[in-house]
């Protein structure tokens, strides 16, 4: 009784460690196609760098973003004439601390990469699998209103959609969510279109699975690594077009210290205070180039077209 | 003392072809008044080209597609899911094996779900019993308890096609569809899993319907055989006499194509072409 218990649990351990083993292989695979690409792993060190940074802005930032120095306006940065290392990246026009306030800038700029690609992703993740797996009608008129909403120029639609919703952080990022939703769902849909005759689908529904379940369950993980890429992609444009909207005034209103919204504010001093445009402009391209550079290596790993094996 | 599991009768499936721009609509009949009867434990083979509706066919029988006309009949339940839908009952009578083993393994499935996922829809048995009963029908198609949480892509083509195998009778069907189980496998592979299938069959008690363009493979598996020619069954009886004796000519023709690969048929194909 105790011997066949005791083999029992040692199955049961050899079983889970098999379970493990081969979840790890996975993880492992996709590590070394990911690894492959040099740029990515460069991208994914700034893109966690920032996070970090922006985890820990209050401990890192040197002055409060909102703290106006009255005795230092526009000082340029350290390394030049009349810049001190109490402003290392200089000051503004009213004279606040421009490192700290990119520094607080990284936090909203991810949060709007987080919230506006978490509501297109699932919005257009749900409605791309019903048009695929429903066809007939419902699929034409689902792709029909994502072609429309895809025809205006993405800026624009913002734009109008937050002045319809009153300007501010949190309209722009549902503008922004609104404009880049239709990617996802034309993505998902074609993935869907493509795994939803495969056999396995077949087998899953001859097996008794409801449509729900062949929905999320089987056909959704096989459609998950071109929407990976798309999100990552995504990010960096909602950063950018938050950023836009910011610049143009219609984005995080002053005195939020979000990167668009700093570059907006800087413009009447570009021609005497370089610095004031430079550090938020510069600040958003890293950011893109790394979510950038991070997307292509996923897609490096995770579309099988592209692994040499 | 005919007990039959498995009664056709006048089956027809019909698709609609859409009309395009310089197109009129039409109709395609793909199975044509097809009947046949299958008794219990047998097996019975179906052979034709590529297209003559032997695929159709079996996704009639397995409940994935509706028959237009004419009626199924599996042990005693009658099966028209156009009308009636599927009940969990209908599911536990059939189930289906299909060609391609890459293509009909859920790939980011690991195998054990694979295996407990007929058993998690239609029964409600406990966890802990599921995995148990995954872990002996592992073992019993020749595989490994270990192989319990690995994923497809780690498997060879005749282990996913064993894999495939257990998943269909981990229900105790009672009615396997083999839609070409083995044409998509190396001949030394093959020979292993129609040995598989000839063991499960006789501890099971398992009916096959085995659709198959290969025909030394029904000539060793089969009871009956059932030869589809556009749609309609031109030949039907036992293996023997289908084999000894094929009465429809393209039976016949069939039979010649398929080439000969004994040494001496060989020797006097080569010999043909050098003189």
């Amino acid at each position: 009784m105790t011997k066949s218990t005791s083999t029992e649990l040692a199955t049961e351990t050899v079983l889970e460690r098999e379970s493990r083993n081969a979840t790890k292989a996975m993880l492992t695979e996709f590590w070394y196609y990911f690894s492959q690409n040099k740029g990515a792993v460069i991208g994914l060190v700034v893109f966690a760098v920032l996070v970090a940074v922006a985890l820990l802005a209050p401990l890192v930032a040197p002055h409060d973003p909102d703290v106006q120095y009255r005795d230092a306006l526009l000082q340029p940065p350290f390394w030049q004439d009349g810049g001190s290392f109490a402003f290392p990246l200089g000051t503004d026009a009213v004279g606040r601390d421009i490192l700290s306030r990119l520094i607080f800038g990284s936090r909203f700029s991810l949060f709007i990469g987080v919230v506006v690609v978490t509501i297109a992703l699932v919005g257009g993740i749900v409605i791309g699998l019903v048009a695929g797996y429903a066809r007939g009608w419902v699929d034409t008129l689902i792709m029909r209103v994502m072609d429309i909403i895809l025809a205006f120029p993405s800026l624009l639609l913002a734009l109008v959609l937050v002045a319809i919703l009153g300007p501010g952080l949190v309209n722009a990022m549902i503008a922004i969510a609104i404009v880049l939703q239709p990617h996802f769902v034309r993505l998902t849909r074609a993935a869907v279109l493509a795994e939803v005759n495969r056999d396995y689908v077949v087998a899953a529904r001859v097996a008794g699975a409801g449509h729900l379940r062949l929905m999320f369950k089987t056909i959704l993980p096989n459609c998950l690594a071109p929407l990976i890429v798309q999100a990552t992609l995504s990010f960096s444009n909602a950063i950018l077009d938050a950023a836009a909207l910011g610049f143009l005034g219609m984005g995080a209103q002053p005195p939020t210290p979000e990167w668009g919204t700093m570059l907006a504010e800087a413009r009447e001093f570009i021609l005497r205070a370089w610095w004031v445009v430079t550090f938020p402009g510069l600040a958003i391209l890293i950011t893109v180039l790394a979510i950038n550079l991070v997307g292509d290596g996923l897609r490096d790993a995770l579309d099988p077209k592209l692994k040499r094996s | 003392m005919s007990d039959t599991i498995l009664k056709v009768r006048d089956l027809y499936r019909t698709y609609d072809i859409k009309g395009g721009l310089f197109k009129k609509p039409g109709k395609f009949t793909a199975v044509k008044g097809v009947s046949f009867d299958v008794e219990r434990g047998s097996t019975l083979a179906i052979v034709g080209e590529s297209g003559c509706g032997k695929s159709t066919l079996a996704r009639m029988l397995t409940m994935i597609d509706a028959q237009t006309s004419g009626s199924i009949e599996i042990d005693g339940l009658p099966i028209d899911i156009a009308k009636t839908g599927i009940s969990k009952d209908m599911r536990q009578k059939v189930q289906i094996v299909f060609q391609n083993p890459y293509g009909s393994l859920n790939p980011r499935q690991k195998i054990g779900h694979v295996l407990e996922e007929p058993l998690l829809l239609n029964t409600s048995m406990p966890a802990a019993e599921r995995r148990d009963l995954a872990l002996e029908m592992l073992t019993k198609v020749g595989l490994q308890p270990e192989h319990y949480g690995r994923y497809p892509h780690m498997f060879s083509g005749g282990q996913r096609q064993r894999i495939a195998i257990a998943r269909a009778i981990m229900m105790k069907p009672k009615l396997l569809v083999l839609d070409e189980p083995v044409s998509a496998l190396d001949l030394s592979v093959q020979a292993q899993i129609l040995n598989l299938l000839k063991d499960l069959q006789d501890e099971m008690g398992l009916t096959y319907i085995f659709i198959s363009h290969d025909l030394s493979v029904v000539r060793y598996l089969a009871d009956k055989v059932m030869v589809m020619y556009f749609g309609e069954v031109v030949e039907y009886g036992t293996r023997d006499e289908v084999f000894g004796d094929p009465k429809h000519e393209y039976t016949r023709t069939l039979f010649a194509a398929t080439p000969n690969a004994d040494v001496d048929s060989i020797k006097a194909r080569l010999a043909k072409k050098v003189a």
